[in-house]
């Protein structure tokens, strides 16, 4: 169940995107993100859906890949859509016993969804072509200015990290953990929900245990290793700006230039 | 009235590549047997036992519990799994109630018996497994490591399985912590004549304990047989990643230095024999 979903999740492939420095993506996204918001007419949609097109094809990640991404949030999505078309008022289409859907309704829930879809797909790009060390990684660079501020960056991005890598290892246990019980006679799934609940109890403290556990020997270990936090602390693998990175970045701007562009004309033609 | 495995097949589905864990095996393990599974890191040997208490549905194949087919739609698992008791590794990580005895408790209560049945049958467990009575009551988490180990194996003896597998019982012990538990095992095996079927890396061990040793390969029971039988393999079992016993190594090389002794030993205990024996040939010999 928990693997059906794509948001964060990381896929292999060698592709210029997934070479791209995770500032680059980073910024990018925003970028994108902020763009869908600016302007609410056809010609921003469109020059926004070429742009996504393109960097999926650059991205090299199956097109199904995505829209697997998009399953849990369909429920979301159609309560948006059927809110939107009830409750905006405006000019009627249909009306029928106490419910009115309306012209800008239906305009509405349209420019919702797309935007919706748009914003999820894009999103799901960013974490499909980074790892999560990488994005960890930029965050920490990007966020850097905040320390001046006293906001602990490092420790922050570095927690983040930490989580990342521990999930996979807590599904495993949890796996590992419900065999076990159940092996005891254990019964998770029958019963009503206290019943359920309590159920939970023989694999939740186990789970909980653990955690406890790994934390300690992880802090050990990190002790162990002379680690005293953010200040002062160089990177293996520092981020640099190659070329590419400053390309992308150009065709950031470019795409951000066309779209307002795009927007202000789009906004004098009558829809 | 035995485990019979009909070839079963099991695949792993993960981000559309599929691993086939298990191939074809069939096996037949009777009653009462003292059965040793030994095989390299990742050769299915995990995945199989997980099988024989239905914790795993096999892809194709068949698992018979005193012949029934325990993947029918009306045999009842929970039954099945109060029968065939199984160990996982490190099982301590499973340990989660107040106090050791209540812990012990978890399994038989869960079988549906009467309160007192259930503190008798802890009671049982824990002495099988050699736990003090001080330690009945303190937390399980305050326990060595060795102590948490029996705790949770009594956790599962407390269920009376007719069947126990125990995956890796002994790793993370030290050799006296080791011993006793295999000692206590054996002892156990013989008394309530059980099934004890033991995963392990120790080829020592095995040639102690078992009575019969399943050899698996990448999926597949390569070798089936009893100690003496399986150890005289050793250059199969090295290209498996595996080794004989070390005392197998050395009465080998004893005999190509020319001493007359038998080299399909496989404990110390006979190798003791072996060699005594054939000094006191070399002295009649005289």
């Amino acid at each position: 169940m928990l693997r059906d979903i794509t948001l964060g999740q990381y896929y292999q492939a060698d592709s210029c995107l997934h070479r791209l420095d995770p500032r680059v993506k980073l910024i990018g996204t925003l970028a994108y993100v902020i763009s869908l918001f600016l302007f609410k007419n056809i010609t921003v949609y469109v020059i926004a859906a070429v742009f996504l097109w393109s960097v999926i094809k650059l991205s090299k990640v199956p097109f199904s890949f995505m829209v697997k991404g998009l399953k849990p949030v369909i429920m979301i999505l159609l309560l948006t859509v059927v809110c939107n078309m009830l409750f905006t008022p405006g000019t009627s289409v249909i009306s029928f016993w106490k419910i009115t859907i309306t012209y800008e309704g239906l305009k509405m829930a349209f420019f919702m969804t797309i935007r919706f879809i748009m914003l999820i797909v894009g999103s799901t790009i960013m974490t499909l072509t980074t790892t999560p060390n990488q994005l960890t990684d930029g965050l920490e660079s990007l966020l850097a200015p905040l320390n001046k501020i006293k906001v602990p960056v490092h420790e922050v991005a570095m927690m983040m990290a930490i989580a990342l890598r521990f999930i996979p290892i807590l599904m495993e246990e949890t796996d590992k953990i419900m065999k076990a019980q159940i092996a005891r006679g254990a019964d998770f799934e029958s019963g009503n929900i206290i019943k359920r609940v309590k159920a939970m109890l023989p694999l939740l403290i186990p789970l909980f245990v653990s955690a406890f556990r790994r934390a300690n020997d992880l802090a050990m270990a990190m002790e162990a290793r002379c680690y005293r936090g953010g200040a002062g602390r160089t990177k293996m693998k520092p981020l640099i700006y190659k070329i590419s990175d400053k390309k992308a970045l150009v065709c950031v701007g470019i795409y951000m230039a066309v779209l307002i562009a795009g927007g202000i004309l789009g906004n004098r033609l009558p829809i | 009235m035995a485990i019979i495995v009909n070839k079963l097949n099991y695949n792993y589905n993960d981000g559309g590549k599929t691993t086939q864990v298990l191939k074809d095996i069939s096996v037949v393990i009777p009653d009462g047997q003292f059965l040793g599974i030994i095989g390299h890191t990742g050769s299915g040997k995990s995945t199989f036992v997980q099988h024989l208490n239905g914790l795993l549905k096999a892809g194709s194949g068949t698992v018979y519990y005193n012949g029934e087919d325990i993947s029918d739609k009306d045999y009842d698992l929970k039954k099945l799994r109060s029968k065939v008791g199984l160990v996982f590794q490190y099982p301590e990580h499973q340990l989660f109630e107040v106090d050791v005895f209540k812990d012990v408790c978890f399994g038989p209560r869960n079988l549906g018996l009467e309160e007192k049945k259930v503190q008798l049958r802890a009671f049982a467990a824990l002495k099988q497994v050699g736990v003090p009575e001080e330690l009945f009551y303190a937390s399980p988490f305050e326990l060595s490591g060795g102590q948490k180990r029996r705790v949770a194996i009594a956790g599962v003896l407390a269920m009376e399985p007719e069947v126990l597998i125990l995956d890796e019982p002994t790793a993370g012990l030290d050799p006296k912590g080791r011993d006793e538990l295999l000692e206590q095992l054996a002892k156990l095996q013989k008394e309530r004549e059980i099934t004890i079927i033991l995963v392990s890396h120790s080829m020592e061990d095995m040639a102690n304990y078992a009575e019969r040793i399943l050899v698996m390969d990448q999926g597949s029971i390569v070798l089936d047989g009893t100690p003496k039988e399986v150890f005289a393999h050793d250059k199969e079992l090295e290209e498996m990643g595996l080794a004989s016993p070390q005392v197998t190594y050395i009465m080998k090389e004893l005999k190509k230095r020319g001493f007359s002794v038998e080299e399909k030993v496989t404990t110390i205990e006979e190798a003791k024999k072996e060699i005594l024996n054939s000094f006191k040939r070399k002295v009649a010999g005289c």
